[in-house]
C-alpha cells in the first residue's frame, strides 16, 4: 500500500509497465461490478428499468445484474415514494445486504417525500433511517440522471481507503452494518428518524 | 515418448482443487486482515422480501384442496380442449370424436360428483 511516485508511475506506464496498489485494484474491481438490488417502489422504478434496458444500458458500467436477493446485492436504489408502511421493509432489506453496501436515493420522493410530502402516510426521505450515498433530484429523474448517479457512486468507491483513519465504512469495525427498523406506533413510525443517521440540512439565514 | 495416460486426470484434479480453494483462501485472508465480519440478528435472519418471517417453512397442506384441482380441470382445462375440438369438428374422424367424448364423459363425472358433494353451492 505504499504510495507510488506519480512521475515514476507515468514513466513506467510509457514503457508498458502498469503499476498499481492493492487499494486501487480492490476499488477498481468493486466499482465496476456494482450489483443493485432489484426492487422498485413507484414511477422512478420505470426509469430504473429503462436504465437497465438496452437503450441506456447500465451494463456499460457493470451494474446490469439486478439481484432479487439482498444477499447478493451491493447497491440499493430507492426508486420511488417510500410509504410509512414500506419503510420498515426497506430498512430490513438494507440490513440484510452484506457489506460493503451503498444507497442511491432516486427522485424527489425518496429524498424528501417529493410531491406527496404532505401525505399522512409518506416518509419524508429514506435518509431518516439509512445512510444515503448519492441523491438524484427529479420527478422522476431520467435514465441519464441515474447513470450519472451511478458514475458518482463509482467515483466515491474509487476514493475509499483500505487503511488509515478515514477508511471505508465497511472496513471500520466500529461502523454499524445494521440500523434499527422503525416500528408502527400509534400515529407514526417510531422513532420518526434515526438520530445517528439523519443529518437534516440546516438553513442559515443571515 | 508419450506422457502416461492418467497424467491428464491428475492435472485436471489439481486444477479442480486449486481453482475453488484459492479464492476461498483469498477471501478468508481478506476478512482476516481488512474487512471485519459484522453479523447481526437482522442480517442473519431469513430473507422474506423484507418482511419478518413467521413460523416454519415446512408446513402441510390439507388434502381437501384436491376439490379445487378437480374443479380447475373441469372448468379450465376442459375449455382449452373444447375450443380446438369445436373448431376441427367437421373434419374429425370417428375415432377422435369418440376419444374426446370419453374425455368429456370423465370430466362430466367429476362435475356430477363435485356437484353432489355440494362444492358448487354459493354459501360454502
Amino acid at each position: 500500500m505504499s504510495d507510488i511516485d506519480e512521475e515514476l508511475r507515468s514513466e513506467l506506464q510509457r514503457q508498458g509497465i502498469w503499476v498499481t496498489s492493492m487499494q486501487e485494484l480492490y476499488n477498481w474491481g468493486r466499482k465496476n461490478s456494482i450489483w443493485p438490488l432489484q426492487f422498485g417502489l413507484a414511477c422512478c422504478a420505470i426509469e430504473m428499468i429503462a436504465t437497465a434496458a438496452s437503450r441506456y444500458d447500465i451494463a456499460r458500467f457493470g451494474g446490469e445484474i439486478f439481484r432479487p436477493s439482498p444477499r447478493q446485492a451491493d447497491l440499493m436504489i430507492v426508486a420511488g415514494t417510500v410509504t410509512k408502511k414500506m419503510a420498515p421493509q426497506i430498512v430490513r432489506l438494507y440490513n440484510q445486504m452484506p457489506d460493503p453496501k451503498y444507497v442511491i436515493s432516486m427522485g424527489a420522493c425518496a429524498i424528501s417525500g417529493g410531491p406527496f410530502k404532505q401525505g399522512y402516510n409518506v416518509l419524508k426521505g429514506i435518509d431518516r433511517y439509512i445512510p444515503v450515498d448519492v441523491y438524484i433530484p427529479g420527478c422522476p429523474p431520467r435514465p441519464e440522471a441515474l447513470l450519472h448517479a451511478f458514475m458518482e457512486l463509482q467515483r466515491k468507491i474509487d476514493e475509499q481507503k483500505l487503511t488509515g483513519a478515514g477508511k471505508a465504512a465497511h472496513l471500520d469495525r466500529t461502523h454499524p452494518s445494521e440500523f434499527p427498523v422503525p416500528a408502527f406506533g400509534a400515529h407514526d413510525l417510531e422513532p420518526a428518524a434515526n438520530a445517528d443517521v439523519f443529518r437534516p440540512m440546516k438553513i442559515e439565514r443571515t | 515418448m508419450s506422457p502416461p495416460p492418467y497424467l491428464f486426470i491428475v492435472i485436471f484434479l489439481g486444477v479442480a482443487l486449486v481453482f475453488p480453494i484459492f479464492p476461498l483462501i483469498l477471501a478468508w485472508m481478506w476478512r482476516r486482515f481488512f474487512q471485519p465480519p459484522k453479523p447481526g440478528a437482522e442480517k442473519n435472519a431469513t430473507y422474506e422480501c423484507g418482511v419478518e418471517s413467521l413460523g416454519e417453512a415446512q408446513i402441510q397442506f390439507r388434502s381437501q384442496y384436491y376439490l379445487y384441482a378437480i374443479i380447475f380441470l373441469i372448468f379450465d382445462v376442459e375449455a382449452v380442449f373444447l375450443v380446438p375440438f369445436a373448431v376441427a369438428f367437421t373434419g374429425l374422424p370417428i375415432g377422435a370424436f369418440v376419444a374426446i367424448l370419453v374425455f368429456l364423459l370423465l370430466l362430466l363425472e367429476g362435475l356430477v360428483w363435485a356437484w353432489s358433494k355440494g362444492c358448487l353451492d354459493w354459501a360454502r
